[in-house]
């Protein structure tokens, strides 16, 4: 590493932020595009599994929340990839690379929706741990990132609450829609125990070297944890773990997350890869004169 | 061409920069900006501007070490304990 670099490191970790004007050392680049454009993709891919349930809402109010939530998201979306289009890749690439494959998104996206039970789930459960580490990017070394992050905490924050209002209704329904809660918690604890990611020390996970992550992932999951097993639990719901305890020393023991799992489905053989990135594209290639419009005038 | 989006919260605030939107001209960038950093009421104002009619100013030259304009050019810490040994009155009050 050459001195210039260091310093740049030296400054990132004592709390400093940069500007896209700034130099930035090539390695910093890459990784912040990698880390930008993934983010983007998930918002852009995470809107699908909910985007299913618009036409199958269960009230008006529902469907009108859940619409609204879409379009945050896709909203997300465009924030973040413009940041991204400033360090370097064009939308275009981004998106070609998004439906070849080539680059990544969560986890948590690649997975079916059951029933309205899995809708109120990823609204509370999943937008739950995406804003602990959404919440850790206000202090990102990249500071247009930074910024944007802040607009977008604010309204996953309305999402939450959202996903909380419809597990509410449910448990507090019938014992079928209870049930139904429960079932959708049980399929979607394991891929949110993984949605962190491994357990990799903070000093050796480059994203926190150049403190583009403000915090390990180990430190995101306790946090998700400690924050919502109490709230979980407090429904009557059970955790599907058994292992799951806090320990004397106010740490979240559990089983293992699955690795493997994770590391499948993130390289494009979840469940429904194929089809949302299938759905993707043809969307990408039917809206393509949208966009030769708006460049044309 | 890259706009500059720059957000009131409030009347009276003062405008923040909010991020960018890729637009051709004002009219499509003023559409983009409304939905991105409008839609849900939390603007009065943007203020959108081509990101080239920006000009930056970044770097502060210090020559003469002027710090002494501010207050934290002025580090009285030492002096001040010097002082009040001579003056007899240091220790616990």
């Amino acid at each position: 590493m050459d001195q210039r670099t260091e310093e740049f490191v030296a400054y990132v970790q004592g709390g400093g932020q940069v500007e896209a004007t700034d130099w930035l050392p090539d390695e910093y680049r890459q990784k912040l595009v990698k880390f930008i454009e993934m983010h983007g993709n998930s918002e852009l891919m995470g809107v699908l599994p909910e985007r299913e349930w618009i036409l199958r809402a269960p009230t008006l109010q529902r469907k009108l929340a859940l619409t609204a939530k879409v379009q945050d998201e896709v909203g997300h979306a465009q924030l973040i990839y413009r940041v991204a289009e400033d360090l370097g890749k064009a939308r275009e690439q981004m998106l070609a690379d998004l439906v070849s494959g080539k680059s990544k998104f969560h986890n948590v996206f690649h997975y079916p929706t059951h029933t309205w039970g899995d809708v109120g789930v990823i609204a509370w459960l999943v937008d739950a741990a995406a804003i602990i580490s959404q919440k850790a990017l206000l202090k990102c070394s990249y500071a247009p990132y930074a910024r944007i992050m802040k607009k977008i905490c604010w309204e996953e924050s309305f999402h939450i609450l959202h996903g909380r209002d419809v597990i509410l209704a449910m448990v507090t329904g019938t014992a079928e829609q209870f049930e139904l809660v429960q079932e959708a918690l049980d399929r979607w604890w394991g891929p949110l125990m993984q949605f962190h990611g491994n357990p990799i020390p903070a000093e050796d996970d480059p994203m926190f070297l150049w403190r583009i992550k403000s915090q390990g992932n180990e430190e995101a999951r306790q946090q998700f944890l400690d924050g919502y097993v109490p709230q979980i639990l407090e429904l009557g719901l059970t955790v599907p773990d058994p292992k799951l305890r806090k320990s004397a020393d106010g740490v979240w023991e559990y089983t293992e997350p699955d690795w493997d799992e994770l590391k499948r489905v993130v390289t494009g053989n979840g469940p429904r890869t194929a089809d949302r990135l299938a759905f993707r594209a043809r969307f990408i290639e039917q809206e393509q004169w949208v966009r030769d419009a708006v460049l044309a005038a | 061409m890259i706009w500059e989006v720059f957000r009131q919260d409030r009347k009276g605030q003062p405008f923040e920069h909010a991020g960018s939107v890729r637009a051709p001209d004002a009219d499509f960038a003023e559409a983009w900006a409304r939905e991105q950093y409008g839609r849900r009421g939390e603007s009065v104002a943007l203020w959108l501007v081509p990101r080239d009619a920006v000009h930056v100013v970044g770097d502060w030259a210090d020559e003469f070490a002027l710090k002494y304009r501010r207050v934290d050019g002025y580090s009285i810490k030492a002096r001040l304990k010097e002082a009040r040994e001579r003056a007899g009155t240091a220790g616990p009050r």
